[in-house]
């Protein structure tokens, strides 16, 4: 039974679309509660840059970085988690999806577990924080001298999805997880969140066991800091290159090469073949 | 063709480890050298008490759980490494599980799941235009499945499980909780599907109204070991499977003996109150209460059916012997 590739590729698409559609029509059904959602978003977008704000207004240098710079590192590290959130956060209810049964129920579906696990959800209040995100990245773009070309575009492009793909998987890292601690919630999320915060700081300032959590385990410190010095032409932290920040799509290979074997394993232990 | 065919299927749980010795865990085996084969177009009845192993086999039949040794298939495909082609095939109703959209249009969640089985935009149509006017669904299509009833919600998981055609259907415990009406209809609807398609059906069920209506083998599983495999009748004559009718008689009377077909359980009340048994393969209720009526005057009364749970110690007690 051959199929057309093209036919076959509509076909696998039509079923997770239609899952994603009742999601955002749902949301969109109760108006005034999706509203308050979005501007909720906003507000904790804005009181996290506030933050950052009130530092630099008591130093005008933070490991090097001035508010203009630090601008970018959180613009583009928000936005590349912020857009990582609407595709995979919901990743972090699989404790109730597994309680509710409802993970029994995927497997009685013909699509693979990971895929349907992102597409069961698609909060659109989320929305609002990309929103944040990109406001920043803009303002931070046009504050900083910037010498534009294919490469600097190339770069910012690379740095986005790179970040984009670090922080997915750390929310599938954090799911696979889960299968093993039993309400481990709070420690999947410290460094989920925990990274978050992090990749919108100079890693210079990190202390060195940060560095290697935040730098080569979970490796956040590729979704803004370094592409940003590499962008900036400001030196590495322990006198690394600067152009350590191409190298951000090795990190993300990193990341989803861990997040899938901590798939895998949790999903080896819930099926119980051990692990 | 064997639908599922298991052989030296075992599941073994191991615990946490002990606090005292690291090195020792709890074990339970829940399913235990299991051998088991179902033929298309069977309507077999999987029963047993609570913790007997009944899920667990399903949940390996179906590609949730991995055996610990053995080996098994459902409808010719390894549940595990050709999960998502045997999905395609079977159909799965857990009673305690939802596989709709608790938010969405009854109707909604259809189309969603046709999509998700890719039918096509015809077949979606029929399929379901079939499925709602035989589950009588016309009413609450465009309910949101978290306002119906319980007997609705059934009606809809067992057509959500049958819009892709199974050639299989699973049912974990699909009449629970149902009041007696929507029991009887959905096991009509059951006949009719496996009539008309030839559907295979496997059924877990704490219901004896169920194994009787639907299924004409019964599997009976203890300790994760298969200590019945057989007919109803079968089953009848190993347990003596019987129904009791309870009279409540004008007067106290003496009790009940001697009565042709029926025995006499006990009497409550003084004599008011009478129970007899009688075994439905040899006589009717309507016999049972003429001979009562002509040594008493009737003013109430109740049959009731044997308890799954009692058959199902009956059958224990006769295999551990």
């Amino acid at each position: 039974m051959a199929e057309p590739e093209e036919r076959r590729r509509a076909r696998v698409l039509r079923a997770y679309r239609a899952v994603l559609a009742s999601r955002a029509r749902s949301q969109a059904s109760h108006r005034a509660s999706f509203r308050m959602d979005l501007v909720g978003a906003v507000l904790v977008g804005l009181i996290e840059f506030t933050e950052i704000w009130v530092l630099y207004s008591a130093t005008d240098q933070i490991g090097g970085f001035t508010l203009a710079q630090i601008m970018l590192v959180f613009g583009l590290s928000d936005l590349a988690f912020s857009l990582a959130d609407l595709a995979a956060g919901h990743c972090d209810n699989l404790p109730q999806y597994v309680r509710a049964g409802t993970l029994d129920v995927f497997f009685l579906r013909p699509q693979p577990l990971l895929a349907q696990l992102m597409t069961s959800d698609l909060s659109l209040r989320r929305i609002g924080r990309c929103l944040v995100g990109a406001t920043a990245l803009t303002v931070g773009l046009v504050l900083n001298d910037i010498d534009w070309g294919i490469g600097t575009v190339g770069l910012l492009v690379l740095a986005l999805v790179s970040g984009f793909v670090i922080f997915t998987a750390q929310f599938v890292t954090a799911a696979g997880l889960q299968f093993f601690l039993i309400n481990g919630s709070e420690m999947t999320n410290a460094f989920v969140y925990g990274g978050r915060y992090a990749a919108t700081q100079p890693a210079v300032v990190w202390p060195r066991a940060l560095l290697l959590v935040f730098g080569v385990i979970f490796p956040v410190a590729f979704t803004a800091y370094l592409p940003v010095s590499t962008l900036l032409g400001v030196p590495g932290p322990l006198g690394l290159p600067t152009w350590l920040g191409w190298c951000a799509p090795v990190a993300a290979l990193w990341a989803v090469t861990v997040a899938g074997l901590c798939w895998r394993w949790g999903l080896r232990h819930y099926r119980g073949a051990g692990g | 063709m064997n639908v599922i065919k298991a052989e030296g299927l075992t599941r073994v749980f191991t615990g946490r480890p002990d606090r005292k010795n690291r090195l020792r865990r709890s074990r339970h085996v829940a399913v235990d050298h299991l051998d088991l084969s179902v033929e298309a177009g069977e309507s077999v009845g999987y029963i047993g008490a609570n913790g007997a192993g009944k899920s667990t086999t399903i949940k390996m039949l179906v590609g949730i759980l991995v055996p610990t040794s053995g080996m098994v298939t459902t409808v010719g495909l390894h549940p595990l490494k050709q999960r998502r082609a045997l999905a395609r095939r079977i159909g799965v109703v857990f009673g305690q599980r939802s596989q709709l959209w608790w938010d969405l249009p009854v109707r909604e969640s259809f189309s969603i799941l046709s999509a998700i089985h890719g039918l096509s935009a015809a077949d979606e149509r029929t399929r379901t235009a079939e499925l709602v006017d035989m589950l009588e669904m016309g009413e609450f299509l465009t309910t949101p499945v978290r306002q119906l009833s319980l007997g609705q919600r059934m009606r809809a998981e067992v057509a959500a499980a049958l819009l892709h055609r199974p050639e299989l259907l699973i049912l974990d415990e699909p009449t629970i909780g149902l009041d007696v009406l929507s029991k009887q209809r959905l096991r009509e609807f059951l006949v009719t599907q496996r009539r008309e398609h030839g559907t295979t059906l496997l059924l877990t069920t704490h219901d004896m109204g169920d194994v009787e209506r639907l299924c004409d083998r019964i599997l009976v599983v203890d300790h994760g070991r298969l200590a019945f495999d057989g007919t109803l009748d079968g089953l009848a004559r190993t347990v003596g499977a019987r129904r009791e009718l309870v009279v409540d008689l004008a007067t106290a009377t003496g009790d009940l003996v001697d009565l042709d077909g029926a025995e006499h359980v006990r009497s409550e009340s003084g004599g008011l109150r009478q129970r007899l048994a009688f075994d439905p393969q040899r006589t009717t209720a309507a016999r049972v209460l003429a001979a009562v009526s002509e040594r008493a005057e009737v003013l109430d009364l109740s049959i009731t059916e044997p308890d799954i749970e009692d058959v199902v110690r009956e059958i224990y007690r006769a295999t551990r012997r």
